[in-house]
């Protein structure tokens, strides 16, 4: 027996329809997700359950097919084959409690000439409130097979299964009828394109005419190679605005004049109910319970991510720490054990580190897709977010970049205006992140002096605080500026949203979800933090500094201090040829002088131990001295130095460029303290520090004009590689880069030279 | 008049849209001329405004209501 052919099915709908889920029970877990080509719309595919000779493809939700957005452009370029190859089958999956305006893009799918089948989803909420559907009435009148479900469930799945492993025949399109005055014309349109083109296939020729026709960005895709059709429709469309023809929504209404009676045949309105969503809504929507309802989820959510993710963060860090311990020990050493142990698993730790944070992050957002509250806070919130020329949409990815950036920048993807996308994007790193926490904290406990202002105001909190809203500050700014100068075109952002029913979360979805994305994040970033950590890892590394003989020279040096120790202890002896004694733990000798004799004996030991032990950190610190960082840094420093800092800050910078809180870390090689996660050491260290002239290092000024860069720096090559994902261009990583560079740069500069001007040092 | 004009609790049937992207979107999305609409409530901060169409919840803003024009339908 030979296996079956291969076949391909679509699942195409609306948004909120429970598409996902369906695709989701039909599949399993055999997924793919990857990019359709030169796109960053999301190709979601996987076999079928039991039959892995059918692929099936989610296609993203789409009101329409007529091409507004990109996500519709490409559902229909799937469905009409011009992606891939065309699917045998497409699912309509419909939201059985909106039927109308589901079965509108259903009609546009049936006109392509595919078989179809109806999946008549979430038939219990439907019930629920009061309507009952008749799926034979719905079916005798689409002509196509319909199957009640509900997918959250799983019921009615295996029906459906077994209708898309025996197909329908192609489904009768054009059941609708066009406005007369219109459809008078499509003919002589139909006659044109096919003449100028031959790459539409003959069933879809009508099809592209009414889109064409109907939308701009349709009729565009012609102006190279159908001038004279774009010429000839462009002409029609004057005659019939001057006739007075609804050109425009001929289409529309003619479809909605057909779907309107027979959603009349098949649903009953059994009883006229205020739903639970509705009343759910008038308190969460409420003009005062509402917005304290939305920042009672904020803090939550935060607290959460921030509170919950710390154990885990904890152990990861130890963990890697442990693993890289170990894998020094086990390899013989050599620059390959250390790569491996200092570049790759400590880069790729740096990062696996956020994972906790960005799992539970990823965790809230499915939680409020799913229940329907997104929507709810972006209709709260979009009044705000219009005065900067956003909306809505972009108040959760925004939000979501206080923890980090990565999934704020994923989650912009929920956007359909495509400007507003952008713009989300570029200005989400301005958010503070979790990673400058870490920084931040260093730097204000060092610098800022405790106290209260005005008596309640605690100046360190105060400090955070206004890091955070610098931050957030700016990100408005940035999106309004970069709205007027930089992304000009496109649509303005317009705010056209439905508020779905709430529904009850499940939590295989959103478990299943949650760890797909975080996947995504893991595995794409991944790729690029490997490669730049292990660059990094050579800057830090190379050119090799021969640090073996100053190694030798401190345990000289320190065997000596040794010696000199006990010489003078000896002169201490009441009698010159008397031998010192044996060194003793306690001083409890009795004799002052004998006591005295043992305490400078014990130091002079206590001495060398600690000089043997600082031999490692001397060493390493060397090492990143006389490193390609260390270099990097010394060059940079003439640059730096308006802002405040030294080159061993500037190579701390450079070094954060694999990710913020790496600075730390690099501070602490240089000055050679060890634990500089404890940071009490390395604070000391930083205060103690002084140029040769005997200026100290670190003022707080200085602190306050770093603390300002880290704000506005984009220092975290993650996010760049998520940037390039998700905008499919190096391009906007790069002047995301830019822009917050310079940014910091202007900013430190002020704070600096502003700062000295006023006599603050 | 127009949507806008509409308070929470109050329909009307739309007459004609200004033509654009957004109107556009919105009739696909079963707001077409002869549709009746209510408004549900306004955000919060006034603004957008939560409408009722062919039985489900969307929302629009205020600058998107001005550009359709109804009459109202009395209650």
């Amino acid at each position: 027996m030979s296996p079956p052919d291969p076949i391909s099915i679509a699942l195409v709908g609306n948004p909120n329809v429970g598409k996902t889920t369906l695709f989701n029970r039909l599949t399993g877990l055999n997924q793919r997700i990857a990019n359709f080509p030169g796109v960053t719309v999301e190709r979601k595919s996987g076999t079928l359950t039991g039959a892995p000779h059918v692929e099936v493809i989610d296609l993203p939700g789409t009101y329409s097919l007529t091409p507004k957005s990109l996500d519709e452009r490409i559902a229909y370029e799937v469905l009409v084959g011009r992606r891939d190859k065309a699917p045998d089958l497409a699912v309509c999956v419909v939201d059985a409690g909106n039927l109308e305006r589901n079965l509108y893009v259903a009609s546009q799918v049936m006109d392509i000439g595919v078989p179809v089948i109806v999946a008549l989803n979430m038939i219990d909420a439907a019930e629920e409130n009061g309507l009952v559907i008749d799926a034979s009435v719905l079916e005798a009148e689409l002509g196509v097979p319909v199957i009640p479900l509900v997918a959250t469930r799983g019921e009615g799945v295996d029906q459906l299964k077994k209708q898309i492993l025996d197909p329908p025949e192609p489904a009768q399109g054009y059941r609708w009828s066009l406005m007369d005055a219109v459809s008078a014309k499509v003919p002589e349109l139909s006659r044109q394109l096919t003449a100028e083109v031959d790459e539409v296939q003959p069933g879809h020729i009508q099809m592209e005419v009414l889109r064409a026709l109907a939308e701009d960005n349709a009729l565009d895709v012609w102006r190279g190679s159908a001038p004279e059709f774009v010429r000839r429709t462009e002409e029609l469309r004057k005659e019939f605005a001057e006739r007075g023809v609804a050109w425009r929504h001929a289409e529309v209404s003619g479809r909605y004049a057909w779907i309107g009676p027979i959603t009349n045949k098949a649903v009953r309105r059994e009883r006229e109910s205020t739903t639970v969503s509705d009343r759910i809504d008038a308190l969460l929507t409420h003009s005062i319970f509402g917005p304290l309802f939305f920042l009672v989820i904020l803090i939550g959510v935060f607290q959460a991510v921030f509170s919950w993710a710390t154990p885990a963060m904890d152990l990861i860090e130890t963990g890697i720490s442990a693993f890289a311990g170990t894998v020094q020990s086990v390899f013989p050493p050599g620059w390959a054990t250390d790569l491996l142990a200092d570049g790759v698993i400590t880069g790729v730790g740096n990062v696996v580190v956020f994972l906790p944070q960005i799992l539970l992050l990823f965790f809230f957002l499915g939680l409020m897709e799913d229940t329907g509250y997104m929507a709810r806070s972006a209709f709260i919130m979009d009044r705000i977010m219009k005065r900067v020329g956003l909306s809505g949409g972009s108040v959760l990815p925004l939000l979501s970049s206080y923890a980090c950036a990565i999934p704020g920048i994923m989650a912009a993807r929920t956007l359909d205006n495509e400007r507003d996308r952008l713009i989300t994007i570029m200005v989400a790193p301005l958010m503070s992140c979790s990673a400058r926490l870490p920084v931040y904290t260093l730097f204000i406990a060092a610098f800022i002096p405790a106290g209260t202002l005005m008596g309640v105001f605690g100046t360190q909190g105060l400090a955070m605080f206004s890091m955070y809203m610098m931050g957030t500050v700016m990100a408005f700014g940035a999106a309004a500026v970069l709205k007027r100068f930089v992304f000009t075109k496109g649509p303005e952002s317009y705010f056209v949203m439905e508020l779905p029913p709430y529904r009850r979360p499940r939590a295989r979805q959103l478990l299943l979800r949650m760890i797909q994305r975080s996947k995504v994040f893991a595995v794409r970033a991944g790729k690029i933090i490997l490669a730049c950590s292990i660059v990094l890892w050579f800057l830090a590394s190379y050119p090799a500094v021969d640090t073996d003989s100053l190694r030798m020279q401190i345990e000289m040096q320190a065997a000596e201090q040794r010696e000199a120790g006990y010489a003078e202890a000896e002169t201490l002896l009441p009698a010159p040829d008397m031998a010192l004694p044996a060194l003793d733990d306690s001083l409890d000798v009795g004799d002052p002088v004998m006591a005295q004799i043992q305490a400078m004996m014990q130091q002079a030991e206590y001495n060398y131990t600690a000089a043997m032990d600082s031999a490692q950190l001397v060493q390493q610190s060397a090492q990143i001295r006389g490193s390609a960082i260390g270099y990097m840094g010394r060059i940079l420093e003439p640059v730096m130095q308006p802002l405040g800092f030294d080159w061993k800050i500037s190579a701390g910078l450079v070094s954060a460029f694999a990710a913020r809180e790496v600075i730390i870390s690099t501070l602490g090689i240089i000055y050679s303290v060890a634990d500089a996660e404890e940071g009490v050491a390395l604070r000391d260290a930083l205060k103690a520090d002084r140029y040769p002239d005997g200026r100290p290092v670190f003022t707080p000024l200085v602190a306050v004009s770093l603390l300002v860069f880290f704000v506005f720096a984009l220092q975290c090559m993650s996010t760049l590689a998520i940037a390039r994902r998700e905008t499919n261009t190096w391009r906007w990583p790069l002047v995301m880069w830019l822009y917050m560079t310079i940014l910091a740069y202007i900013a430190s500069l002020l704070v600096y030279q502003g700062g000295q001007l006023l006599g603050l040092s | 008049m127009t949507l806008q004009d509409l308070r929470p609790g109050e329909s009307g049937r739309i007459l004609e849209f200004e033509p654009n992207a957004v109107t556009d979107r919105l009739m696909e999305m079963g707001m077409l001329p002869g549709s009746v609409v209510q408004v549900v409530r306004l955000a919060p901060l006034g603004d957008p405004m939560d409408l009722k169409v062919r039985g489900y919840h969307l929302s629009i803003r205020k600058a998107e209501a001005a550009q359709i024009r109804i009459s109202k339908c009395e209650a």
